[in-house]
């Protein structure tokens, strides 16, 4: 290895890197594209949920409970009818979700000691969310319930006295149960691993398609010197991108960070070593560009997208999923930076997830510098 | 590297591709000072046997010195006294002419006044003075050539492989680069380059004719031109030229006839007895003679001589 050839290469990309004006799009604006795009458009919260009321009473009391609904984050009254093909036809073309149907002795059967029943319907096309939208709106109506059954107990002459069990839950880490706060951490590493992979699939493809490869591989330079000079740029930008997401994530979706920067710069340029690494390994094997870039979508963005526990919780997935996700190194830098974000654990307390990614940037970075031939045939 | 010494040395060397035998059993050696030129159509094995010198190739048989350092075991030394230039521009095109010399500077590790003081050099001899931060996109490519060129040799290795230096290069340039050549030549490099322009094959010292991957014949041009040649050679200007060459082919004593521009080659076995009876035999046909006489073969002769009777015989004659 020598320091001269290593930063003539190194060099050499910094220039080819800032003239082209394609890389430098990859390198500023993609990640901040992409973070919002994942921000937002990959979110398991449901807010607003537009509903369609038919109150067949009018009364005090069902007012009272469509108010709640209304002044609920997750729903929206969006509309309100006085028959029920109008309520049927609101979700039939999709306009509202969930309909509440408001029995016309509603007030009358509360003030006898009930039971008042209020009808829901749901649009069950996506069971997942339908379930979510039962779960809200019986609280909703559960809520509105204890109030009556204590207004009720009260004029009986039982002060005071609220219901006479219920659980004190604290939620730890994510208190305000936002999804976004749990994906956002999770947005960073997808981001860093389709930049990682990507600005290095086309370095070496690049010089094969342009004819300098030959040029390249006839003087002295070793393997190593080109990898390791290759990489070193975009080893560089890696951290700035880093840096760039986490400022997104922290300033724009106001996720808390709880780490330290250590921890999380030491977990990214492992992660980076990894996914550089895979780039290059790529960029050798498929000799175009273009096939470099597919085999890296394929094999970087697609596991980290889907098996890492970026969205799909790993431990609901089959056992035989679930055993390979262990050679997904995104899998372990997700943990990383959920980890590092909400929990704000130490360096010391992720040493597994550490060592992993260790082991993998070790063999990856091994095996693409064996496999790059200073050989035509 | 003193004058006279053997630079280059291959022995029985052998690539394969698949089924293809690119080159076939070549042995040849180059000495310090020496044009060594490797003449043959394109697809002959040129470019492969190159690589194979350069490292770039591992050979599938066979062996090969260069400097002095096995070609299969010691690519990386190989390559410390080498300077390649390919035949296809392969410098960056979006770097400056400055930034590429300083790029192979950084490789071969020519650096400071040196680095300067070559690089200096490089500029005057390509033409590219105040051209230093011109895109070398934007070169012409006679300029790129001797951009190339320069970037080769920025190192001064003893020995440079230049694989079709002139190819597509305009006649001025690609006088002037072999003006380049022979100085370089002139301080001791040993010079191994192929090409398939017959007359820059004339610059060369010593000559290697190679066809279908195998050396057909190897030696001075002169000698290549007095000995190659199985007759004497005699040109033959005739209208119209296809009946001419129709009429020759199967005259007695015609070892040999090719079109050669606007005029016949003929290669006979006995000049003066040719010159005798090709008129009438001409006239018969109806044929009008304008010239017959004897020419010095030029090594395109020498080339079409030695590849046709190979492709008469088959691949078998060696």
């Amino acid at each position: 290895m020598r320091w001269h050839r290593l930063a003539a290469i190194a060099r050499k990309e910094v220039i080819q890197i800032l003239r082209d004006r394609r890389s430098l799009f990859i390198v500023v604006i993609m990640p901040v594209v992409l973070m919002f795009l994942f921000g937002y458009g990959v979110s398991l919260d449901l807010k607003r949920i537009p509903v369609c009321v038919y109150d067949r009473e009018g009364s005090q009391q069902s007012r009272n409970l469509l108010h709640r609904f209304q002044g609920s984050d997750y729903f929206a009254v969006v509309k309100a009818v006085d028959n029920y093909p109008e309520l049927v036809r609101a979700i039939d073309t999709g306009r509202c979700y969930v309909g509440i149907i408001i029995p016309h002795d509603f007030s009358q059967r509360l003030a006898t000691g009930g039971p008042a029943h209020v009808q829901a319907v749901v649009d069950a096309t996506d069971d997942n969310t339908a379930n979510l939208v039962l779960g809200y709106t019986e609280a909703v109506v559960r809520g509105f319930g204890q109030e009556v059954q204590l207004d009720w107990l009260q004029r009986k002459g039982f002060a005071g006295s609220g219901p006479p069990l219920s659980v004190e839950s604290r939620t730890w880490y994510n208190e305000n149960l936002e999804s976004q706060a749990f994906i956002v951490p999770g947005v960073v590493a997808i981001v860093m691993a389709v930049i990682g992979t990507f600005l290095t699939s086309l370095t070496i493809a690049r010089e094969w398609e342009r004819g300098t490869m030959e040029q390249l591989i006839s003087t002295p330079v070793t393997p190593l010197e080109v990898m390791a000079g290759k990489l070193l740029p975009y080893f560089a930008i890696g951290m700035f991108d880093t840096a760039l997401c986490t400022s997104v994530a922290i300033a724009w979706f106001r996720v808390p960070f709880r780490g330290q920067a250590v921890t999380l710069f030491a977990s990214s340029a492992l992660f980076l070593v990894v996914v550089l690494s895979l780039g290059f390994f790529f960029s050798v094997v498929g000799k175009s560009q273009l096939a470099a870039n597919q085999a890296s979508l394929v094999t970087t963005f697609l596991p980290a997208f889907l098996l890492s526990g970026f969205l799909f919780a790993i431990e609901q997935m089959p056992v035989p999923i679930q055993i390979f996700t262990r050679i997904v190194p995104a899998r372990y830098y997700v943990s990383l930076l959920k980890d590092v974000f909400l929990k704000g654990s130490t360096l010391g307390q992720l040493r597994p997830e550490l060592f992993a990614l260790a082991v993998f940037a070790l063999a990856l970075a091994t095996l693409a510098t064996r496999i790059f031939q200073k050989r035509l045939g | 590297m003193t004058p006279g010494e053997r630079s280059v040395l291959a022995e029985d060397l052998v690539k394969r591709f698949g089924d293809f035998t690119a080159v076939d059993r070549i042995n040849l050696e180059t000495r310090a000072g020496e044009i060594f030129g490797f003449l043959g159509p394109n697809g002959a094995g040129k470019s492969t046997t190159i690589r194979m010198l350069c490292g770039l190739l591992r050979p599938t048989a066979g062996r090969a010195y260069v400097a002095g350092f096995d070609v299969a075991r010691e690519p990386e030394r190989v390559r410390e006294h080498i300077g390649y230039m390919l035949q296809k521009f392969s410098l960056y095109n979006d770097l400056t002419v400055e930034e590429n010399l300083r790029f192979f500077g950084g490789l071969y590790n020519v650096a400071g006044d040196i680095l300067r003081e070559r690089m200096g050099w490089t500029l005057g001899m390509a033409g590219l003075e105040g051209r230093e931060r011109s895109m070398t996109a934007t070169l012409s490519g006679g300029w790129k050539q001797r951009l190339a060129l320069g970037c080769a040799v920025l190192h001064r290795p003893p020995i440079l492989f230049l694989d079709e230096p002139t190819s597509g290069v305009d006649p001025l340039s690609r006088r002037k680069f072999w003006e380049l050549i022979q100085q370089m030549a002139h301080d001791g490099v040993t010079v191994f380059v192929t090409t398939h322009y017959m007359e820059e094959a004339e610059y060369c010292n010593r000559l290697a004719l190679i066809y279908r991957g195998r050396i057909v014949a190897l030696g001075t041009p002169t000698e290549l031109k007095q000995r190659a040649m199985t007759g004497e050679l005699l040109s033959l200007e005739a209208e119209p030229l296809g009946a001419a060459l129709e009429a020759v082919e199967t005259a007695p004593g015609v070892l040999e006839a090719a079109v050669f521009g606007n005029a016949l080659h003929l290669v006979v076995a006995d000049a003066a007895a040719a010159r005798a009876s090709l008129p009438g035999r001409l006239a018969a046909r109806g044929i009008t003679l304008a010239r017959l006489e004897p020419i010095r073969p030029t090594l395109e002769d020498v080339f079409v001589s030695l590849t046709t009777g190979r492709d008469a015989n088959g691949l078998e004659a060696s």
